[in-house]
């Protein structure tokens, strides 16, 4: 080698042996997914065996016109899909409240005004230091005859309020780690406060924000079963309502549980494309 | 060299800025008049960047005056955009914004604060770049270019806003040796066109090439201001001796 000079190969003719199936790495699969199989079967099996000690009546033909009945060849929705309905709704208000809430709260509390930092500080200590319940029943027995605000609604805002607390910080971060010479580049070109967020600091957070905010929206989806106490009517409500009527316990909470993971895991997978969508646009 | 008719573009009277306890800058003087271009050098942490930016106020100065083309500049200022706009600033890290292309990071400020429309700022920015002599990477993004490219644009992106003075943070010290020459040819270039410049650099052969002025700074304050040639061959304070042997001794 030594001594050796040379010209570069070009790059088109550089050939990259062809990457077949890597079978150590297909038979690691395999085996981690069969792990996985043998502990639900476990857990399965076992849960069988306890409801057969119990002697539960399992009633899984009943099921279906929980979720939907044909009469006369038209659909009516049962309860399930109903109460899904509206814990979609519910979520969905609460959440683009809560995001809105957290941007607020989170500029106030970067803010150079002494009485936002404070107003922002406040808020986010009552609300992480106060039980949800609590939180809920103050909106519910107090606020809403206050305020003349009916229960979804009373809901929907404590909710959102509870939310957006973590919401708060969470954008915070984000804004808080886009690097300090983007500001000063901003600054630099005379950008005014406004622009310089809109143009250079929130498109650079948004990607730091955005995996912690999916997962806040998947706890409000989850954390909004607790409207139930109130008897706002979605998913869960339903699902009380459905066992007083029909003594199917297991079936129904099974099947609650069920809908509240495929809305989750539906909306978890769905963000992962999308920023994938996103960093593929931009490098 | 200088016409004794221009007129003060930035002017410093009295300038002192604390870190806390820390002073990092004490009674800062100095006058820099239209079509001048001054360097400023002197050791790691003798306040050379403080001092630049507190002309466009990214630093707060606590007393003292700074006047930008007759307009006192301090932290109360409610329009220090406006400033801000007549001020271009090259940072030694670049600052472009990574998710915009090199068009986009050249026009956002003529199109926000200068009020032109997108066709005329894509003209203005093409005709930077050209000057710069990277037009053909107009669609590119940041991370694509070469240090040497990308602080060419950031060059560029300060002088579409037409400021009156450009403000250089040691503009080469962050690239590989091979892309120097190529940046400062720019700014070379910016100089004999008669753009107002104060340059924070250590490349001698451009202060010398350059300068009307070098301004030596140590422990926040000024120790000597002299033309170049004089500066470099037979600086007067010991501390700049010190510093020049330093500098050439390896
Ligand atoms: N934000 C800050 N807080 C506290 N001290 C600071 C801060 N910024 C700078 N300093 C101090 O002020 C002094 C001057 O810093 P400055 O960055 O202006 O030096 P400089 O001459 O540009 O040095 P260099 O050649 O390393 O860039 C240094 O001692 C530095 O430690
Ligand atoms: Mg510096």
């Amino acid at each position: 080698m030594q001594g050796r000079v040379s010209v570069p190969t070009p790059r088109a003719q550089r050939t990259r042996d062809d990457t077949g199936l890597d079978l150590r790495r297909v038979r690691q699969v395999f085996w981690q997914i069969s792990q996985a199989l043998a502990v639900f079967a476990i857990i399965g099996y076992l849960i069988w065996r306890g409801a057969v000690a119990m002697e539960y009546n399992w009633q899984w033909y009943r099921i279906e016109p929980f979720f939907y009945r044909e009469i006369d060849g038209e659909i009516y929705w049962g309860p399930l899909v109903k109460g899904l309905i509206e814990t979609l709704r519910l979520a969905s208000i609460a959440g683009v409240l809560a995001i809105l809430i957290g941007f607020v709260t989170a500029f106030a509390r970067l803010s150079n005004s002494f009485a936002g930092r404070i107003i922002a500080t406040w808020y986010l200590e009552a609300i992480r230091n106060t039980p949800l319940l609590v939180q809920l029943f103050l909106f519910y027995f107090v606020l809403a005859p206050i305020f003349g605000i009916d229960r979804f609604w009373a809901g929907v805002l404590c909710l959102a309020f509870f939310e957006g607390s973590f919401a708060a910080e969470i954008i915070r971060g984000g804004i808080v780690g886009v690097e300090k010479g983007q500001y000063e580049g901003a600054d630099a070109i005379g950008l005014n406060v406004v622009d310089k967020y809109r143009f250079i600091v929130v498109p650079q957070a948004l990607p730091l924000i955005l995996p912690p905010l999916t997962g806040l929206i998947i706890s409000l989806i989850k954390h909004s079963a607790i409207v139930s106490v109130i008897a706002v009517s979605e998913l869960t409500t339903a699902g009380l309502n459905l066992i007083a009527d029909t003594f199917m316990a297991f079936e129904v909470w099974f099947l609650v549980a069920g809908i509240y993971l495929a809305v989750t895991i539906t909306l978890s997978i769905g963000v992962s494309l999308f920023e994938r969508s996103l960093n593929k646009s931009k490098r | 060299m200088l016409d004794a008719h221009a007129k003060p573009l930035v002017e410093i009277t009295g300038m002192c800025k604390w870190y806390g306890d820390f002073s990092a800058l004490f009674d800062i003087n100095l006058t820099v008049h239209e079509g001048e271009k001054v360097v400023v050098c002197g050791p790691s942490g003798s306040g050379k960047s403080t001092m630049i930016r507190c002309i466009n106020q990214l630093e707060a100065h606590q007393k003292g005056t700074i006047r930008v083309d007759g307009v006192e500049v301090s932290p109360e200022l409610k329009n220090i955009e406006g400033i801000r706009r007549e001020v271009g600033m090259v940072f030694q890290s670049f600052n472009l914004f990574p998710h915009m292309t090199i068009l986009d990071n050249l026009t956002l400020g003529p199109t926000r604060n200068r009020g032109i429309s997108k066709k005329e700022a894509r003209d203005l920015a093409m005709h930077y770049l050209e000057r710069v002599h990277i037009a053909e990477q107009a669609e590119k993004y940041p991370v694509q270019l070469s240090g040497g490219q990308q602080q060419r644009v950031a060059i560029a992106r300060a002088l579409c806003m037409k400021p009156k003075v450009m403000l250089f943070d040691e503009p080469t010290s962050a690239l590989d040796p091979e892309m120097i020459a190529g940046v400062l040819d720019v700014m070379i270039e910016l100089a004999e066109e008669g753009m107002t410049m104060i340059v924070v650099t250590h490349e001698m052969g451009f202060a010398r090439k350059v300068a009307d002025r070098v301004v030596f700074m140590d422990q926040g304050e000024i120790i000597e201001v002299a033309e170049p040639e004089q500066f470099f061959s037979n600086p007067q304070s010991d501390r700049a001796q010190l510093f020049l042997s330093q500098l050439l001794g390896h």
